[in-house]
């Protein structure tokens, strides 16, 4: 068995007892002193010894109150990388750090087992889990591949009677895990579901109708199925009193809610600040709940439109000018544009807008957008064109992250953004720190701009919509710009590429990306040394999505130094042979190997995808038929 | 229960490239300018698409290209943009369908904006984009990873089985899609083995559906608008497997 890693290392602490009443309750580590970071080798560390005499004790003593200070200094670290590090410390502080430890996240609900973890930390309020990657939103995995959060909602309760929060992402979660959550805190708080599936209206009715302590429920980017037989009315559910509904987000629900319902708990919900509505609530309805909510901070508005022509149209601009502390709009799901001039009232305090929904073009953005001097999120659609990216270089010097989503995602399409508006953004906009940009033609030299224009990058995300497609003026390919974004933006976190690129920008990438975390490739590069360049260039690369690129098994080898440090590494479509990735598999025993293949009776070579993640736990039992894990 | 604000949109007609010669079911001819060629180029490996201009005018409200998951856009962005896209194209197609000199049972053009009051159409910048989107999950036999397809992006079986022929794109399939047309039975093959003109009308797969009631049925059998009202993912089923479906199943209205 190889191991890559020394086990951390020890005190004289460990020779102690662990008689002392109430931190000795957390003296029994079940495992080796194995943090989050690192799985060392899986070694055995049992009770340890039990107190003698006296003198043993009076020596205790100090011990204890150096222990005591740990736990009151260890409360006010909340960075989970420093709690990582102080857990790596020795014995004592592990346990201390682990009896202090409130916000427990799991990055991969496969790294580590349910037992393990909730064995390990015993006092925790708060619980991120995080299933599926990335890619998967993109049907490139099966639909049961996993990620299932019930084995996690039962050791949840059994662990944690006092649990208060639970945020999920890319998880499958049912109804019964909902009411599994609804049933078993009594003190529960806040739920937030992110990009999950496999709930319905009745999970979410159990949760409101329970939890009469809720006061986040946001559903996020997440399919609930609508296609439910005992569809339920959830909002409804809510208790008749006041509420402690401090933000209720339901904006992807794709079918209408009892609005009636939803009034009455708005008016009853005085800590109301976050609330966002999906599209079938109607301007005239979203209009009624502005004015019983005028205290709101965050507000998705729904549709945005009206199906009906009233005679008489409410003063919408009031409504809005009445939440006078709004300071993030989204929403706008079905636009009537004629609507739009209603939120000037609010523009100059906004500070994120999301028009990501939003057909609207140039003029149309521009007379709202020429008003919001504080923003510093925006979403749009690229309706908005050249034109429309000008006016927010003009106005929006303190835009922070801005994304620009296709209308129109075919490949052959002509787009209305370019390098012109891109340019224009890096000019007026220079603290940008994230940019996500979809369309279709893009230059070296505009990106070149950027990286010099906006130092402050920490997400560069660039989505030229045509695969290979080179530079637009020179026909060449665009390693020059991402090769400059790297060697400029000197603390870029998260990076991904796209049109023409050859081994040279990954080169680049190797040789100056040292602290990029997360890099996303597809139908890039040409040979396994870009690959290469990235594995033994990147120390800190955590989370590498390739797809449909020409990277084999010598480039899958290059990195088996990394691979423990990594949350996991995707590569799709790629040129992978199956015994390449079982010797990984054998290599790395802390590694967990999932294949799937292209097709049931094709050659057990034509490797679909190999998707691989460090484990403390070893293989996981639920994966479907069609994954393999290789050993 | 799909959330179509307005209207819904029954147009039921019937189309096909070409026949088996063992299909003793007739066949009828839609004189439309539109083909579904068999032999228009879709393949999955190739960088750009080419597609006569017929072919894309159909097709051309299916969710961006074939290749699986590009560009990274999460499916539920998907669902909004489409919407747009389709109801400028769905009208095109309504109004041609209108000219064409076919034998249609039933065609009843919808207004896209999506509200019984035609009134307010008159406004402007009335977004057409209320209609909801119905992405279901479809899974092909000997394929690991399933996709999903928009089934508000198309309004015929033929476009469907044609998306879906793309999608899966496989050199030697062939689907069938049997459209049942007020008893009258037509043999719909959409898509084909490139290299052969399909040989002895006999296919290697063939469309189901699981329906509300979680029955396995096959795609055709009823009107399309009723086939949407009770799809609730499909199933590109082989052949050899099918037999125990009921073929002349209808569904109760």
């Amino acid at each position: 068995m190889r191991d890559n890693h020394p086990p951390p290392p020890t005190s004289d602490d460990d020779h102690r007892s662990s008689s002392l009443p109430d931190l000795a309750r957390g003296g029994q580590i079940t495992d080796s002193s194995s943090s989050k970071t690192r799985p060392g080798p899986g070694s055995s560390s049992s009770s340890l010894p039990q107190p003698g005499s006296g003198s043993e004790l009076q020596a205790q003593f100090p011990d204890q109150v150096l222990e005591n200070v740990l736990e009151n200094v260890l409360h006010f670290l909340s960075s989970r990388r420093d709690r990582n590090a102080a857990s790596l410390v020795c014995r004592s502080w592990c346990r201390a750090e682990a009896l202090t430890r409130s916000e427990l996240f799991i990055g991969n609900c496969y790294a580590v087992s349910p037992r393990r973890a909730t064995a390990r930390f015993s006092r925790v309020r708060s619980v991120t889990v995080k299933g599926k990657p990335r890619f998967a939103d993109f049907d490139l995995m099966p639909d049961d591949w996993g990620a299932h959060f019930a084995p996690w909602a039962t050791a949840l309760a059994q662990a944690y009677p006092w649990l208060e929060k639970i945020h999920l992402k890319r998880m499958s979660v049912t109804d019964e895990d909902l009411a599994v959550v609804a049933d078993s805190f009594s003190g529960f708080r806040e739920l937030v579901l992110v990009c999950c599936e496999g709930f319905g209206t009745r999970g979410l009715a159990a949760v409101t109708s329970k939890c009469r302590l809720l006061r986040v429920l946001e559903v996020v980017e997440s399919l609930v199925e609508p296609v439910s037989e005992d569809e339920v009315d959830w909002v409804s559910c809510f208790p008749e009193t006041q509420t402690h509904l401090e933000s209720l987000v339901f904006d992807c629900v794709e079918y209408p809610v009892n609005f009636e319902a939803l009034e009455g708990l708005v008016a009853r919900s005085p800590g109301l600040k976050k609330l966002r509505l999906n599209r079938f609530v109607s301007m005239p309805q979203l209009y009624r709940l502005m004015l019983r909510a005028p205290q709101l901070t965050h507000l998705g508005t729904g549709s945005f439109s009206d199906s009906e022509a009233l005679e008489q149209e409410p003063d919408y601009a009031s409504a809005f000018a009445a939440c006078r502390s709004l300071v993030c709009l989204s929403g706008f799901r079905e636009i009537w544009a004629n609507y739009l001039p209603a939120i000037l009232p609010v523009c100059a305090n906004l500070t994120s807008l999301n028009l990501s929904y939003a057909d609207v073009n140039a003029d149309q953005l521009r007379s709202v957008i020429c008003h919001c001097r504080k923003l510093q999120i925006l979403w749009a659609l690229d309706s908005i064109g050249d034109e429309g990216l000008q006016a927010v270089a003009t106005t929006c010097h303190d835009l922070r992250e801005l994304r620009v989503f296709p209308v129109d995602a075919r490949e052959e399409s002509e787009g209305p953004v370019s390098e012109v508006g891109f340019e224009a953004i890096s000019k007026g906009c220079r603290k940008l720190e994230s940019i996500l940009f979809f369309c279709q033609r893009m230059t070296n030299a505009a990106v070149v701009a950027m990286s010099k224009n906006c130092p402050d990058l920490l997400v560069f995300r660039l989505c030229i919509i045509g695969r290979y497609r080179p530079d637009a003026v020179t026909q060449e390919p665009m390693d020059e710009g991402f090769g400059a974004i790297v060697m400029n933006c000197r603390k870029l976190t998260r990076l991904a590429v796209s049109g023409l690129l050859t081994d040279r920008a990954f080169e680049y990438i190797g040789r100056y990306g040292k602290l990029v975390r997360t890099l996303s490739v597809a139908f890039n590069g040409d040979t396994d040394l870009a690959l290469k360049y990235v594995l033994e260039g990147c120390p800190n690369m955590q989370k590498l999505e390739i797809r449909d690129c020409p990277f084999g098994d010598a480039a899958l080898r290059s990195g088996l130094h990394h691979y423990y440090n990594m949350r996991f590494l995707w590569m799709s479509n790629c040129k992978l042979t199956r015994q390449a990735c079982q010797d990984v598999a054998r290599a790395l025993p802390h590694l967990v190997v999932e294949v799937i293949n292209k097709e049931d009776e094709a050659a057990v070579d034509d490797i679909e995808l190999l998707y691989m993640y460090r484990s403390l736990d070893g293989p996981r039992d639920d994966a479907p038929q069609v994954v393999t894990i290789l050993h | 229960m799909y959330q179509t604000k307005g209207s819904d949109e029954n147009m039921v007609l019937s189309s096909e490239d070409s026949s088996s010669p063992d299909e003793t079911e007739c066949h009828l001819q839609l004189g439309l300018s539109l083909s579904l060629s068999p032999y228009a180029t879709s393949s999955l490996s190739s960088r750009s698409r080419t597609s006569s201009h017929s072919h894309s005018v159909l097709t051309n409200n299916a969710p961006t290209s074939q290749v699986v998951g590009w560009p990274p856009l999460r499916a539920y962005r998907m669902n909004s943009y489409n919407s747009h896209a389709k109801s400028q194209v769905t009208e095109v197609f309504n109004s041609m369908v209108e000219n064409s000199k076919a034998n249609i049972a039933v065609v009843r053009k919808s207004s896209d904006n999506g509200s019984v009051d035609n009134s307010i159409i008159g406004k402007e910048n009335r977004n057409p984009r209320t209609r909801s989107s119905l992405f279901v999950k479809v899974k092909m036999d000997g394929v690991p990873i399933g996709r999903k397809v928009d089934l508000s992006a198309h309004s015929s079986y033929e476009t469907l089985a044609q998306s879906l022929e793309d999608m899966f794109n496989e050199p030697n399939t062939v689907l069938t899609c049997k459209v049942g047309l007020n008893g009258v039975n037509h043999g719909i093959i959409a898509g084909a083995d490139r290299h052969s003109k399909l040989f002895d009308g006999s296919s290697n797969f063939v469309l189901t559906y699981e329906d509300k009631e979680g029955d396995w049925m096959l795609v055709g059998d009823v009107p399309w608008w009723m086939f949407i009202s009770s799809v609730r993912r499909l199933r590109i089923m082989r052949t050899s497997e099918a037999n125990g479906l009921d073929w002349k199943n209808r569904t109760a209205d």
